[in-house]
């Protein structure tokens, strides 16, 4: 798959490929205590670990720029934090391992997969949901450009998709198609809209900042 | 002039049909707003998770909640009893619901179930190692294959050929999630493609009458055809929630998902074929066998679109403990489009035959379609440059990555299903049309808005589609490609019916009959004379406080449809013979479907299919354990689907205009997922000069052949 090929990075498509992602969530998960017992607690002494849980703790999630208080178990993810506890239901649970994107949020303007971040760790940071891109019933360009072309059909993944192109086109306001093909490997589709959805970059890249689109 | 009163527009009497509609629901669905099943959160809802067996063939021999009630909040449910023999890993056993997921895990976690292990088998690829789990059915034959296969200017190919297991996948996982209104009013949020048919399906088992139950389908992740039954779960879970007397939530995990809520069959088959010098195909002999679960499998369609005068075919159907089977878009035909399209291009080039010139001239083989497939194969042809890039096997091009193509032909059905819907013009001129449709992503609302919007002459912004609520008239479950063509004939016989409600009001008014006016741009005018016109909303004002109401039936009067479509696709592929990885270069795919409707969402089902084609044809399977008898890859990372990156160029032409239009409307969800398979797999075989003989090609089965002796 072409997906898993090791090709010398180009720096258009430096944002964010399958394998980043994937490494970036190990490393998230792993750190995840620390980061939340600095937001949750008090300071612990130098050299001291304070350990979370296993029971509810409360915390504070800045979700499209309004703080949401929650207890949660520190296990508990993102995602089933969005879901489950605030109703905030855009971002999809399909495969619940950071295998498939369909959960996409961003935090502090980086695509994450929500499945595989803990809602502890995620406190202190912007969270962007897809709820947020749509603004007075205007439909952010990415999310038209999805119309536009069809990028879409039972919709199951295109709010991760939309928010993984969202994020990758802030980055990468210029994308050739082959900086699509790698930078949004990181999204799967099982009714078929990447012909869609590659059409829909290239037409929001030129919508968003006045990027310029290769074909 | 229509013939007939309900009959499509002419073609240049219509104002959307056949132009590039956008979907009406994409801006709740690339916004986020769209709420499907997974989504709905009810008040003290809880959720729930169930207890699984881990073997694949098992019998219950104790079961032990009581650790797990212990934990707060949890609730249990039993779903089979100890004795029980389980037949496949994943089975449900029991199920409990807690307030909240983790919760639920820890209970799952706790429950105690003991088994008797009983002798599974999982593979069927190898035929002499099932044992007494086939099950050889009768042999069907027609023709004298004996005499055809020993006529001296016969050429003979045999091959073995075969697709394992796929699942389905959902994006969307089974489930639903259950309320009681009272203790005899029960609502379910189903992700179901069966709306109208769930009530019926669970009313008995749960002891109310149908109804006494409403679901609710507003939008749905992907159906594929393994969602059209409550399932045990969506029976169960209705019993478990009166139990408990709170909302459960139970959407299957992804593991699970995958292990057992469906299976698309397994075919094989060792095939003999027959042709004379001259390419024209004489014989056919094939012993098949396939497995879809416990229940066997049944025989595939084969040889396939080709009805070879003579044929002997046999079948032998295996039992295994794979998890059941269930319709997998296009059931049987993509394993019989492998099973028939290799083999017959194995032939074409044992002939040295060019497959496309090969297909050509046994087309009159194809039944009533030949001129379709004519057509069909000479615009695919054109449009994958097939002239200038086809060789015969092997490329021979120096390097280590090869080029070929190959092609291969379907057929489907697609005859609309029954359907009922209500349609509403209110006195200030706003529509509705309700019925009770689901749309599984292929565009049913907005070809329902469509054909309501060309019968009224408005734009599609006015109306107001309602589907996805059992209470709304009933119709067809979304399978087999049946529903355009049913909500389309539905929704076209009760508008043109509320139309002429609507003229006999105004007609009056404007000094003329009601079957002199027309409705066209908006307006309700005299026909040929614009200058006698009312807007629509005035048109509508007429009707004073009485709102035209018109329930609209499929089938009905006047032919709106019809069955049976072709189609021809073509692959273009590169193999790097280092690393034995498949590359798609360009697919083609060139489909009929009768009357197009909406241009733009019926080139998204070809493209689609041909993505999901690439798919299974070099990535999926279910790969099964045979000393376990588990799934090995029941998760996304292992079960693959193809990426953004995996599909090369798509090239889809749709055929339509006269000899295509007078059709009527036919299905396309299915058709265009059959081919693919095969013209992948001939496009390795052009390309490195011998067959993989079956799907999915990964890179070891690539090396594995090379090794054997490609020419490559």
């Amino acid at each position: 798959m072409s997906r898993k090929k090791d090709k010398p990075r180009k720096s258009a498509a430096e944002a964010f490929s399958r394998r980043d992602f994937l490494k970036g969530a190990g490393v998230a998960v792993s750190g995840g205590l620390m980061v939340g017992e600095q937001v949750a607690g008090a300071t612990p002494p130098e050299g001291a670990t304070q350990v979370l849980g296993p029971g509810a703790v409360p915390i504070t999630l800045k979700i499209n720029g309004r703080p949401h208080k929650l207890n949660v178990e520190p296990r508990v993810t993102l995602l089933d934090a969005l879901r489950n506890h605030l109703d905030i239901t855009g971002a999809k649970k399909v495969c619940d391992r950071a295998a498939c994107g369909a959960c996409t949020v961003t935090l502090n303007g980086n695509p994450v997969y929500a499945c595989a971040v803990l809602a502890i760790e995620a406190q202190g940071k912007e969270i962007q949901t897809i709820e947020s891109l749509t603004t007075g019933g205007k439909l952010h360009p990415v999310s038209a450009a999805f119309v536009e072309h069809d990028a879409q059909q039972c919709g199951f993944c295109t709010p991760g998709f939309v928010m993984a192109v969202k994020a990758f086109l802030d980055k990468n306001p210029n994308p050739t198609m082959q900086d699509i093909e790698k930078g949004l490997g990181g999204n799967l589709c099982r009714c078929g809209t990447y012909v869609g959805v590659r059409q829909a970059v290239l037409e929001a890249a030129k919508a968003m900042k006045g990027g310029k689109a290769h074909a | 002039m229509p013939k007939c009163k309900y009959d499509w527009p002419e073609a240049g009497e219509r104002h959307l049909i056949g132009t590039r509609i956008d979907r009406i629901d994409g801006p709740a669905k690339s916004s986020g707003q769209a709420k499907y099943t997974y989504d709905i959160n009810r008040p003290g809802m809880l959720f729930g998770k169930i207890v699984a067996c881990p073997y694949a063939h098992a019998k219950i021999k104790s079961i032990d909640t009581a650790e797990a009630e212990k934990l707060p909040g949890v609730k249990v449910h039993l779903v089979q009893n100890v004795g029980t023999e389980i037949q496949w890993a994943g089975d449900e056993v029991v199920y409990v619901a807690a307030p909240t997921e983790e919760l639920a895990s820890d209970a799952v976690a706790k429950v105690k179930v003991e088994y008797d292990v009983l002798p599974h088998l999982v593979h069927d690829e190898d035929l002499s190692k099932v044992g007494d789990r086939g099950k050889p059915a009768a042999e069907q034959k027609s023709g004298d294959t004996v005499a055809a296969f020993k006529d001296p200017d016969a050429v003979i190919s045999e091959g073995f050929y075969g697709t394992p297991i796929v699942t389905h996948c959902c994006l969307e996982a089974h489930g639903q999630v259950t309320e009681w209104a009272d203790a005899q009013n029960l609502k379910v949020w189903a992700s179901t493609q069966n709306l109208s048919g769930l009530p019926g399906a669970i009313a008995e088992a749960i002891g109310v009458p149908a109804t006494n139950i409403e679901i609710f389908t507003p939008y749905m992740g992907g159906g594929f055809g393994s969602k059209f039954g409550p399932d045990r779960w969506g029976i169960e879970c209705s019993k478990f929630s009166k139990e408990v007397g709170k909302p459960i939530k139970m959407m299957l995990e992804r593991d699970l998902e995958l292990m057992m809520a469906g299976s698309r069959p397994s075919h094989y088959a060792k095939v003999r074929v027959a042709a004379k010098k001259d390419g024209t195909i004489t014989a056919w002999e094939s012993d098949s066998w396939s497995t879809g679960g416990p229940a066997g499998g049944g025989k595939p369609p084969i040889p396939y679109v080709f009805n070879i005068p003579n044929q002997v075919t046999r079948h032998t159907s295996v039992s295994t403990n794979t998890g059941p089977a269930r319709a997998w878009r296009a059931p049987n035909h993509p394993q019989s489009a492998v099973l028939t399209m290799c083999a017959l291009d194995d032939l074409a080039a044992k002939l040295n035959m060019d497959p496309i010139e090969f297909f050509h001239k046994n087309a009159d083989l194809a039944s009533e379609r030949t001129e379709v497939y004519r057509q069909e194969l000479r615009k695919a042809a054109e449009l994958a440059d097939w002239q200038k890039l086809w060789h015969p096997r092997g490329d021979k091009t120096p390097g280590h990555i090869k080029r070929g193509l190959g092609v291969s032909m379907h057929t489907w059905g697609g005859r609309g299903h029954n359907s009922n819907c209500n349609v509403t013009v209110n006195p200030d001129g706003s529509v509705e049309v309700a019925l009770g449709s689901q749309d599984l992503g292929t565009g049913t609302r907005t070809i329902i808005a469509l054909t309501a919007a060309e019968t009224f002459g408005l734009p599609i912004e006015a109306i107001t589609v309602k589907i996805g609520d059992s209470k709304y008239p009933a119709s067809g479950a979304s399978g087999g490609s049946t529903t355009v063509g049913g909500v389309s004939a539905s929704t076209r016989r009760g508008t043109i019916d509320a139309r002429d409600q609507l003229f006999a009001a105004v007609a009056p008014g404007l000094g003329a009959q009601p079957d002199q006016l027309e409705a066209v741009g908006g307006k309700i005018q005299v026909k040929g004379d614009s200058s006698k016109s009312l807007t629509w909303k005035q048109a509508c004002a007429k009707l004073g406080v009485k709102p035209v109401q018109v329930t609209g039936k499929n089938p009905g009067l006047c032919e709106l449809g019809s069955s049976g479509v072709g189609g021809v696709e073509i692959a273009d592929v590169s193999i790097d013979t280092e690393t034995g990885l498949v590359k798609i270069n360009k697919m083609v795919c060139v489909q009929d479907c009768g009357l197009v409707l909406d241009l733009k969402t019926a080139e998204s089902q070809c493209y689609g299919a041909l993505i999901m084609g690439i798919t299974y044809s070099l990535f999926e399977e279910k790969i099964m354990d045979a000393t376990t008898g588990r799934m090995v890859n029941p998760n996304m990372e292992f079960y693959k689907l193809a990426g953004i990156g995996d599909i090369g160029e798509l090239v889809v032409h749709m055929m339509t205009g006269p000899g295509y239009d007078e059709r009527g409307v036919i299905g396309l969800g299915e058709p265009p997922v059959i081919s693919p398979g095969a013209a992948i797999s001939n496009a390795v075989a052009n390309a490195i000069g011998v067959r993989i003989p079956t799907i999915p090609i990964t890179p070891d089965k690539v090396l594995a052949a090379l090794e054997k002796g490609g020419m490559a």
